[in-house]
């Protein structure tokens, strides 16, 4: 971990100023994000906090370019992404952005291997070459041994790793997280954490986690927290990462609904 | 994505839930099946007919005496006996643009020539008639008019005759016993196979009209005159031109209807043909209607796979898929549906075909054609009513895709 909790090197990766976004229109619009700003640098880890209907899922969504904004600028490593077209936005997250979710989202009745290899098929990657990567880094999350297995056939926290083996597959130097924990016990969180803990310290990716649970928080650099479509704090993350943490809360385990 | 990728994706899901992909199917299955019978069955009839234009002659004409009307009841053509070997004569000596005039008498009788027999067809005609009816000779020769002007007793046997009667192969030169009348061989017919509808043209013995009518048949009339005009283009002219003569060898009053038939066997083939093609447009009908039934199956299914993987296109949309991609996923899915049901329908449609040769015995044809058209039917299909459902998945809104329980 960093001494200063963390770091500010060079120009930002993400440089959000006055976003907002807007649904529906006329009296019954909903206002989820009120104009945000925020600045990430590459090689930081953060927590993005706040709890349901906060705007906190929708602001990563805005980050991880799935969706659009209604006003103001996002630049990802020094682009303009807020004009961008569908296809464009599409091409960000092919190369620029790995997603990890909270249900995994992997393809049922699909082998690990070809699990990790589905974004590669979308960036045309040679076949060989998927083959390779995706064995590689199924080895680096621990699966080594579990390349042909289903999802079904895999626990919660392998199949959590094959998830983030994926999101690492074109590659990327950014990586979201939305409630990774959410549907594991707490040994599997914890491997998990300390999973991602590794890629920021190691792998040099930034890692953006939206929680609502503040042990999972804790394994981060810094937290900015989200309160009514706006941004109420900011700074570093306090406790240790490593700590015993629950790494769960327990209304998380039990798969309430996030926002 | 490369498609190949995409065709292997949809080729193992389809085959993961068989019983689903086969109803889904059915409707394309039954609707190439139906164009391979429809196409099989009218090129099958087609063919026959084009086989027995070519093996009589397109420039045919034939007359047949015309039917008796006796109290009101008409009994059918052939019934008079008005045509005469001086009508002949007449139309060869007064009808320009004419090839050929040969009269045609037949009866059937039992054949016996040394210790074998045999029953075939006896036809009484003359010298035109090789001309006329498009025969050439496998062995010596045809009858010269001298010897149908003389009542000669000589015969030229069909090949199924000769070889049924002289299994050796000593045909010209022996003799055979027509109801008990001997006649020297003098020639045997090359084989001209089956004619279209399955009659075997060479069972036949062709002897002098003038023979046959003295020593066989008794009959002072012929029944039909076969004339075989000069070109295709002349065919029309000599049936009128030989109308008018027979009316006047006949000595019709203007009021009196013809009392014979002048067919043209140009036209007889053109309504069958006709026929045909009639039969083979409602078939093709019904193929279509299957293939829209078809295709409104597969676009179901397709809509509910793409509502079922709602999260799935959510996935592959976060991970870098374009519309495109997604849309391109579908459509091929669509169409690997649509060109597997097609292939199952071409196997069906051959499986019918040779069901109908077999049982009803109506020639078939299946052409390269009929299978090509049947696939890309399949395939088009595939992609008009894939394309709904293929843009749908793609117009998907990734998050709401993703959050879709």
């Amino acid at each position: 971990m960093r001494a200063e909790g963390y770091a500010k090197s060079g120009a930002p990766i993400i440089e959000v100023r006055d976003l907002s976004k807007v649904y529906g229109e006329g009296p019954s619009a909903v206002r989820a994000l009120a104009g945000v700003s925020l600045d990430i640098f590459p090689g930081e880890f953060v927590a993005i906090m706040g709890p349901s209907g906060s705007g906190k899922s929708t602001f990563m969504h805005l980050l991880g370019c799935l969706d659009r904004p209604s006003s103001g600028s996002y630049r990802l490593a020094g682009r303009e992404v807020a004009g961008l077209t569908r296809d464009q936005l599409a091409a960000l997250r092919s190369r620029q952005i790995g997603f990890v979710f909270q249900s995994f989202n992997l393809l049922s009745r699909t082998s690990a291997l070809e699990n990790v290899e589905l974004p590669m098929l979308y960036a045309g990657i040679p076949r060989e070459e998927r083959d390779r990567r995706s064995r590689t880094l199924l080895e680096e999350v621990g699966l080594g041994s579990r390349l042909g297995h289903k999802p079904s056939e895999l626990s919660g926290g392998q199949q959590q790793r094959v998830a983030i083996a994926r999101s690492l597959a074109n590659g990327a130097p950014l990586l979201f997280a939305d409630e990774p924990t959410g549907n594991l016990d707490s040994a599997s969180s914890i491997e998990i954490m300390n999973l991602f803990r590794q890629l920021n310290r190691d792998g040099g990716i930034t890692i953006v986690v939206v929680t609502h649970s503040t042990d999972i928080a804790a394994w981060s650099d810094r937290i900015v927290t989200f309160k009514d479509g706006l941004i109420v704090g900011d700074g570093p993350a306090t406790a240790a990462a490593n700590g015993g943490a629950d790494g769960t809360s327990a209304s998380q385990r039990r798969g309430e609904v996030r926002s | 994505m490369s498609p190949l990728v995409l065709v292997r994706t949809s080729w193992k899901a389809l085959r993961r839930n068989i019983s689903r992909s086969l109803l889904t199917m059915l409707g394309i299955i039954i609707g190439v099946g139906a164009v391979i019978a429809s196409m099989a069955i009218g090129a099958g009839a087609q063919a026959a007919v084009l086989k027995q234009i070519e093996t009589l002659g397109a420039n045919l004409v034939i007359i047949t005496p015309g039917s008796v009307t006796s109290g009101g009841v008409r009994l059918g053509s052939g019934t008079r006996t008005t045509l005469s070997l001086s009508d002949v004569q007449a139309i060869a000596d007064n009808v320009p643009e004419v090839a050929g005039v040969a009269p045609y008498s037949q009866t059937t009788a039992q054949v016996i020539a040394g210790g074998l027999n045999w029953s075939t067809s006896i036809a009484g005609t003359n010298t035109a008639y090789p001309e006329v009816g498009n025969w050439s000779l496998a062995q010596g020769r045809f009858f010269q008019d001298s010897e149908v002007a003389k009542v000669a007793k000589v015969a030229v046997l069909g090949s199924t005759v000769a070889a049924n009667l002289f299994p050796t192969g000593a045909a010209v030169g022996g003799l055979v016993a027509i109801k008990g009348v001997p006649f020297n061989v003098i020639g045997v017919l090359a084989p001209k196979g089956q004619s279209g509808f399955g009659r075997d043209q060479d069972d036949v013995i062709l002897v002098p009209i003038t023979t046959f009518q003295q020593r066989l048949s008794g009959q002072t009339w012929i029944n039909s005159i076969q004339i075989s005009a000069s070109s295709p283009d002349t065919v029309n002219g000599v049936v009128d031109s030989t109308e008018r003569l027979l009316r006047l060898q006949h000595h019709l009053s203007p009021w009196e209807a013809d009392d014979f038939t002048i067919r043209n066997i140009a036209n007889v083939q053109q309504v069958r043909i006709a026929t045909t093609q009639t039969q083979t447009l409602l078939l093709a009908a019904v193929a279509i209607v299957s293939l829209v039934v078809g295709g409104i199956g597969i676009m179901n299914i397709m809509l509910v796979s793409v509502s079922e993987r709602t999260r799935e296109i959510g996935l592959r949309m976060a991970v870098g898929a374009r519309g495109r991609d997604i849309q391109l996923q579908f459509l091929i899915e669509a169409l690997t549906l649509a060109i597997a049901g097609g292939f199952i329908g071409v196997g069906i449609g051959i499986g019918v075909s040779a069901l109908v040769s077999r049982l009803g015995h109506w020639p078939t044809v299946i052409t390269a054609f009929s299978v090509i058209l049947g696939l890309v039917s399949a395939a088009g299909t595939g992609v008009l009513f894939g394309y709904y459902p293929a843009r749908r998945a793609a117009a998907l809104d990734p998050i709401e895709a993703l959050r879709y329980e």
